[in-house]
């Protein structure tokens, strides 16, 4: 139990005030602007748009400076500030089919249809540091190609379900719920688990995709397509009545191959996982990819014998807003409660010491 | 509206001083809002939400009574009001061809090019496999 307390505004005034100067850091450096932050911190934009579950770089970017880089801080801003917005209503299904492709590669097929397009990536590189960057060295201009990029990639996981060797996507089955309002029921439905998914903690996600790989609830993943790119965002206005495009964002989806399900009427035929997230977020995606795989247990007859596979355990524990809110509320002042832990701690003692002096005289 | 939306705030922005203002009133003042973005299980399944993104949108109404519209992604108010004027010029028979030669057509070919550089650059990092000879049946 919290039981409010008074005083101490002074002390909290001052705290603020050091706050202020302490992320400003040294004066004599110059302060931050949001578009370095929003040009060159941009994964740790992209991370605190996911999680914050807000699509606005500018937002994430300044929210990102107030925290002073502590993302899950930045995060519990962003969600803040959302609650201050009035909800319009909801986009068309972004089509990620036609995705300019800036990044896209299967770990099933070599010769994928379309390539493979390595993009911006980390993969490769020989994780050594570049003391290059510690001055104002500028990096030569990107390589180009003499021509584009088919604009029509086909999907790897739609090749192999046109040979029935994929179990096709569950159709539309009206709308889908929405997290934000209605409060998450469980047996949840898939579209409850993906929206929890893309909004929850990296890290979270991380180790539990990484558990299902060392054998608490495998699923015999690989990774059948994994792009990077930008979708437009088409919009129904009621005003109007009908779909227009109102901008674009940048995604990252994963579709994960998994291991043959099939049944006395449906020959053997892969599973599949699915991830997506704003930015370029590509570790999010891939774990997000193998627990929703893994959180399919149930409906693909599979016994749930690990964390990764417990919808009740992933679900309510993905969220780092909620969870840093309930484990950083320990150090709120509790002095009452804690007075009556202790006043119960020395009654029982007491009744220790009677119980040994009676057994003494007893004696 | 797409070209409008899509483009950058400094490329309209330059594009469209070069057309006459007409005067008009504001219907909807530029209001910034969320719409929840979603996307589809397995790329092509049934729809889930995905998170939301901010969104600003305005309503202007022409002296001929013309309306336009806008809705942009992003809070730059400046923006949504001016996409919703061009929606609205875009409808009269002469401004609409004045807007499209002057705003539309400049924006649509620089959303090329800048689609273009980035579809090159992507491209030059396609790898190209080919098999090592590893001399094994020697």
């Amino acid at each position: 139990m919290y039981v409010a307390v008074k005083g101490g505004e002074q002390a909290i005034d001052a705290a603020h005030r050091l706050l202020e100067e302490e992320r400003r850091g040294d004066r004599s450096v110059p302060s931050v602007t949001l578009e370095q932050i929003a040009e060159q911190l941009t994964l740790a934009v992209d991370r605190v748009m996911n999680e914050g579950s807000l699509y606005d770089r500018e937002l994430a970017s300044l929210a990102i400076k107030q925290a002073r880089g502590d993302l899950i801080e930045a995060i519990f801003l962003i969600r803040a500030t959302r609650t201050t917005l009035a909800r319009f209503g909801y986009a068309e299904p972004l089509d990620t089919q036609s995705m300019r492709v800036k990044r896209r590669v299967s770990a099933a097929f070599k010769d994928v249809p379309g390539g493979q397009i390595l993009g911006p990536t980390f993969d490769y590189t020989h994780r050594l540091l570049d003391f290059a960057l510690a001055g104002d060295a500028e990096p030569a201009a990107a390589a180009r190609a003499p021509s584009a990029l088919r604009s029509d990639m086909p999907r790897v996981l739609g090749m192999l379900g046109s040979e029935g060797l994929m179990e096709q996507p569950p159709a539309d089955a009206g709308e889908p719920g929405d997290l934000t309002q209605d409060p998450l029921n469980f047996p949840a439905g898939r579209d409850l688990r993906l929206q929890n998914l893309a909004r929850s903690d990296e890290g979270f996600l991380l180790a539990l995709a990484y558990s299902t790989q060392r054998g608490y609830g495998r699923t015999h993943p690989f990774a059948g397509e994994i792009r990077l790119g930008s979708v437009e965002v088409s919009f129904t206005p009621e005003e109007l009545g009908f779909a227009v495009v109102i901008g674009e964002i940048a995604v990252t989806e994963c579709e994960m191959i998994n291991q043959f399900t099939g049944s006395a009427t449906v020959k053997p035929q892969f599973t599949r996982g699915y991830g997506l997230g704003f930015g370029q977020c590509e570790r999010k995606v891939m774990s997000m990819a193998l627990v929703d795989r893994s959180l399919r247990a149930g409906e693909l007859g599979e016994e749930r014998v690990a964390p990764a596979q417990h919808e009740e355990f992933v679900l309510s524990h993905s969220d780092n807003v909620q969870a840093t809110g309930f484990v950083e509320h320990l150090k709120l002042p509790h002095y009452v409660d804690f007075q009556a832990e202790l006043v119960l701690l020395r009654r029982l003692r007491a009744e220790v010491d009677a119980a040994k002096d009676r057994l003494e005289a007893a004696e | 509206m797409r070209v409008l939306a899509l483009s950058a705030w400094k490329d309209l922005e330059s594009c469209a001083s070069a057309i006459a203002i007409a005067p008009y009133d504001l219907l909807r003042a530029p209001e910034t809002g969320l719409v929840m973005l979603r996307g589809r299980m397995g790329a092509t399944g049934a729809a889930f939400n995905l998170g939301e993104a901010t969104v600003t949108r305005c309503a202007v109404r022409l002296r001929d009574g013309t309306e336009g519209h806008a809705y942009v992604l992003g809070r730059n108010a400046a923006h949504a009001r001016l996409a919703a004027l061009c929606d609205a010029l875009l409808q009269g028979p002469d401004t609409g061809a004045a807007v499209t030669a002057t705003v539309i057509a400049p924006l649509e070919a620089k959303l090329h090019a800048t689609h273009l550089a980035a579809s090159t650059k992507a491209a030059a990092t396609k790898v190209d496999f080919f098999t090592m000879v590893r001399g094994e049946d020697d």
